[in-house]
């Protein structure tokens, strides 16, 4: 965030920042809408209107949004706010999404954070509501008549006595000429009547039908295909190249070798791919890696950079004054985004000019990445958000367009490159982390928790590339920029106010320092700490990043505790919290749920054959950024230990709702890929490299299961910020099924995934215990 | 290289390819079709589906030579965002899709299968999707969409 931040900051200061294209690289049929005034300072300051809204000649309200759709939502909901804040129809809207010469820079479209920045009082809802009041004043001037007089429908303002004035005639075709005003009203909820409402997705028709233009189907005129060479195990540098190899191959145009990053570019597709598996490289030898068998034990030796995120001080002592003291360890694996496509970029570099046609979620860094690898300075790069499979945090979106202006560069000519399966899965993208979380915690005599302790390991390397740091993807590192480093460093007592981002504090702690308590529970007595330790895999912020792998941890754990003070779940989770929107969550879906009270595991199950149970799991996301509950209901065959959940009810606040249809969408789809990545989903390696590499080595629920019911509840808070949503149901969802396990079968699972062997094992260790 | 006819979507085109190049390629890259995609190229996923007389095929591991006369539709020759056909109406119906990449897999293979066996249980349905992969996981609404399909065949 900070660097996003200082960059908004340069973009104000700078008066330099001219992106000049020559006509060629714009590319006619591609070069899409460059706004009524063509790309220069006033579409990208985010400090004024211009950089944000325009209104044609036509009355069309074209708007310049840094936030985009990968699927979920984003350019419904955001073309929603645009037509309410300005009064006009969802079709006289016009969204141009994340494109370095014509939208402002907005950072990352990621981390639940598009919603908070573009739908409370900054970003696109600040420019639209000062656009409005804009066109507002200008009336009011025009027709003589204050503007408490006034009243705006469909883009026509109009007195009582009947004189009008259209946005068209106010200012259509021209510019505002005006700095967002941060004291523009923002319309309130309760008179919303676009936003608030379930519209269907823009995209659909076009999806359904097979006409919607993913960055894989994108044409250039003079396009090659190129294809990249990875190394075949991990750490291995490129000794030599023999390129007779492939001379003479049909269509090979060059083969591109800059340091360890090699790749080469055909005619065709196809022969680029033929080349790609016939050229000859030398590798050096492979780094040895860690056992996966031990790796849990690994992390947690390994030096680390430490964080102490709440400390009482009095943990220790009062575990030891206590009757009953629990304690147990977590382990998360490392998952793949796994995106459906293998991902792919179109990129055009002649004469020191690139333009990346790019699925990334972060354009501006993505343009900073393009201008340090190419060494050209950065106006000169123009990258172009274009859809590809959905992405979930960091795929090989980043990597692959780096990749495709690499290619470009070399031959001078448009390129189009598409990564195999393999080079997605074991070379494209930055894992989810891996984690291992120890959890103590002390009952009182009363059963209420006493002190809760916790201290988590988590293995990181690289992450998202941001402005400065293109070696924090793979293509970045292969051509020598070093990935952002890990600084060992000891913890010190925590100050400021809580940071609870991550969730690395369970959300029954008061969460206080110095005397000011930002968590959303009622214990005291609290202790977190956390290690970030080097990882030998490129990770990155796959979907609810660390939120998830915590937030596992401690409603498992949670669950424990209310199962050793024999107390049911939900009332046992109340106890222990003062936030009202999660208790308002978690009383809902019980309600939802039909949740029968009573203390897990479930009495009058057999321990042999199948067997049903129920688990409960809530989480204040990011400490205030979202409230979520679920219920999962599970089957247990006690004898193959396969789990099959049959009913997800969850219930969600995330402030007002801005379109209840995208959200019921993202919430349902949360669910379901937080119960493949729950039940299968495992990244698995060797001595030198990763061994998931495609679908049948890394795998994930297809279509064809018994799908679960899914329901969710929308408790809608007008009055509240807007929060992210599209991470709540998936952080909750893993702890939920785990301690449906338990309710059914009373065998507790500490280890994602729950394969059956593994819940096998925990069904054998219970009547061994 | 050589010239190689092929019929997609109501349409004869020749092309001039190996004809070993996976159909895939030459629908996208040489016919400029969106509809299939790749997602794999291990005829794994579902994401590069056509039909091929009827039958849901994966264009991936398809080389082209292997067409012959058959008749290829995909997506977009199924019908157009002013004329869905019924199997896209339900998805649309339904809002069956997040990114939508995966959905030539996911809707081919349901009008194949309930073209050819409009009486399936929902369990044979399930069978039928064992190796159709939707990352979005929007499963629930697929399905649905899937049985409303199902409902109009079978009357
Ligand atoms: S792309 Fe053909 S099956 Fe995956
Ligand atoms: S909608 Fe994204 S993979 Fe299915």
């Amino acid at each position: 965030m900070n660097s996003s931040l200082s960059r908004r900051k340069f973009l104000k200061t700078s008066g330099a920042l001219i992106v000049s294209f020559s006509a060629a690289s714009l590319l006619d049929p591609l070069a899409l809408a460059q706004g009524p005034f063509g790309t220069h300072m006033s579409h990208i300051d985010p400090s004024k209107l211009d950089s944000w809204l325009a209104v044609g000649a036509d009355g069309m309200v074209t708007a310049y949004t840094g936030k985009c759709d990968f699927g979920q939502g984003m350019y419904t909901v955001q073309t929603q706010l645009v037509a309410e804040e300005l009064r006009v129809p969802l079709s006289r809207v016009r969204l141009i999404q994340c494109d370095t010469s014509v939208t402002p820079d907005e950072g990352t479209t990621s981390g639940s954070q598009s919603t908070p920045i573009n739908f409370n009082t900054g970003g696109l809802a600040q420019a639209a509501a000062t656009a409005r009041e804009a066109l507002l004043d200008m009336a009011s001037r025009r027709l003589r008549v204050p503007v408490t007089d006034l009243a705006i429908s469909d883009g026509v303002i109009s007195t009582r006595a009947g004189k009008r004035v259209t946005y068209a005639q106010l200012i259509g075709g021209n510019r505002f000429n005006l700095a967002l005003n941060p004291a523009a009203k923002r319309t309130q909820p309760s008179q919303w009547t676009v936003l608030g409402k379930p519209v269907p997705s823009m995209d659909i028709r076009e999806l359904a039908t097979g006409r919607f233009e993913f960055v894989h189907n994108l044409h250039v005129p003079g396009m090659a295909h190129g294809r990249v060479v990875r190394p075949p195990a991990l750490g291995c540098v490129v000794l030599n190249v023999d390129e007779s190899s492939v001379r003479g191959l049909p269509g090979l145009l060059k083969v591109v070798v800059r340091k360890n990053f090699v790749g080469l570019v055909s005619e065709k597709q196809w022969q680029a791919e033929q080349a790609a598996r016939q050229l000859k490289v030398n590798w050096g030898p492979p780094v040895v890696l860690p056992a996966q068998q031990t790796f849990y034990d690994y992390i947690r030796q390994q030096p680390s950079r430490d964080v102490l995120v709440v400390d009482s001080q009095d943990t220790e002592q009062k575990l030891a004054a206590s009757p009953t003291v629990l304690r147990a360890t977590y382990s998360y694996p490392y998952q793949m985004h796994g995106s459906i496509g293998a991902s792919c970029a179109v990129a055009d570099v002649r004469a020191e000019k690139a333009t990346v046609w790019s699925p990334t979620q972060s354009v501006y860094p993505t343009r900073s990445g393009v201008a340090k690898l190419l060494d050209i300075p950065l106006d000169n790069v123009r990258v172009i958000f274009t859809r590809g499979a959905g992405c979930y945090g960091l795929n090989g979106a980043d990597t692959v367009s780096y990749d495709a202006a690499l290619l470009s560069h070399a031959v001078g000519r448009p390129v189009r490159v598409q990564l195999t399966r393999k080079d997605e899965m074991a070379w494209g993208e930055n894992y989810g982390q891996a984690c291992v979380i120890d959890q103590r915690a002390a009952l009182d005599s009363h059963g209420s928790i006493a002190a809760w302790e916790c201290e988590s390991w988590a293995a990181s390397f690289g992450g998202r590339p941001g402005y400065d740091h293109p070696g924090n993807v793979i293509t970045g590192l292969l051509v020598g920029f070093e990935p952002e480093p890990l600084v060992p460093q000891r913890s010190s007592q925590p100050t400021g106010e809580l940071r609870n981002g991550h969730n690395l504090v369970p959300s029954y702690l008061t969460g206080c320092i110095s005397g000011k308590c930002g968590g959303a529970g009622k214990i005291r007595s609290e202790r977190v700490l956390a290690h970030t330790v080097k990882s030998p895999f490129f990770t990155g912020p796959l979907r609810s990043p660390l939120r998830l792998q915590n937030t596992f941890a401690h409603e498992c754990f949670m669950d424990e505790l209310s199962a050793r003070a024999k107390v049911d779940p939900i009332a046992f989770r109340l106890r222990h919290l003062s936030e009202t929107r999660i208790i308002d969550v978690l009383k809902a879906a019980g309600q939802a749920a039909k949740w029968d009270p009573r203390p897990s595991p479930q009495p009058n199950n057999s321990r042999t054959g199948t067997a049903t149970g129920r688990g409960v799991a809530c989480v204040a996301y990011e400490g205030d950024n979202g409230y979520v509950a679920l219920i999962a209901e599970a089957e247990v065959d006690q004898v193959t230990g396969r789990v099959q959940v049959r009913r997800l009810v969850a219930a969600v606040d995330c402030g007002p709702i801005s379109n209840p249809a995208g959200l019921r969408n993202q919430i349902e789809g949360g669910a379901l890929q937080g119960m493949s990545r729950a039940l299968t989903e495992e990244v698995t390696w060797n001595d030198h490299e990763i061994t998931s590499t495609n679908w049948a080595t890394y795998r994930s629920l297809p279509l064809g299961i018994e799908v679960p019911v899914i329901e969710t509840v929308l408790l809608n808070r007008p009055g509240a910020e807007a929060n992210g949503a599209g991470e709540l149901s998936i952080t909750a969802v893993a702890a939920a099924i785990g301690n449906a396990v338990f309710d059914a079968t009373g065998a507790r699972l500490r280890q994602v995934p729950f394969t059956p062997v593994r819940v096998k094992a925990a069904l054998d260790a219970r009547s061994a215990a | 290289m050589s010239a190689i006819l092929i019929k997609v979507n109501g349409r004869i085109h020749t092309v001039d390819v190996d004809p070993a190049t996976p159909l895939l390629y030459v629908l996208g890259d040489e016919l400029g079709l969106r509809g299939p995609k790749f997602g794999c190229g291990l005829g794994q996923c579902g994401s590069c589906t056509v039909l091929m007389d009827g039958r849901a095929t994966r264009s991936c591991i398809t080389p082209v030579s292997a067409v012959g006369q058959s008749e290829i539709i995909t997506l977009e020759g199924l019908g157009t965002p002013e004329k869905p056909h019924p199997i896209q109406q339900a998805f649309i119906d339904e809002q069956a899709a997040q990114c939508g990449f995966c959905l030539s897999g996911v809707m081919l293979t349901a009008k194949a299968f309930l073209d050819h066996n409009p009486q399936a249980s929902s369990a044979q349905i399930e069978h039928a999707f064992e190796h159709v992969l939707c990352r979005c996981f929007v499963h629930a609404r697929m399905m649905r969409a899937i049985e409303r399909y199902a409902q109009t065949r079978r009357v």
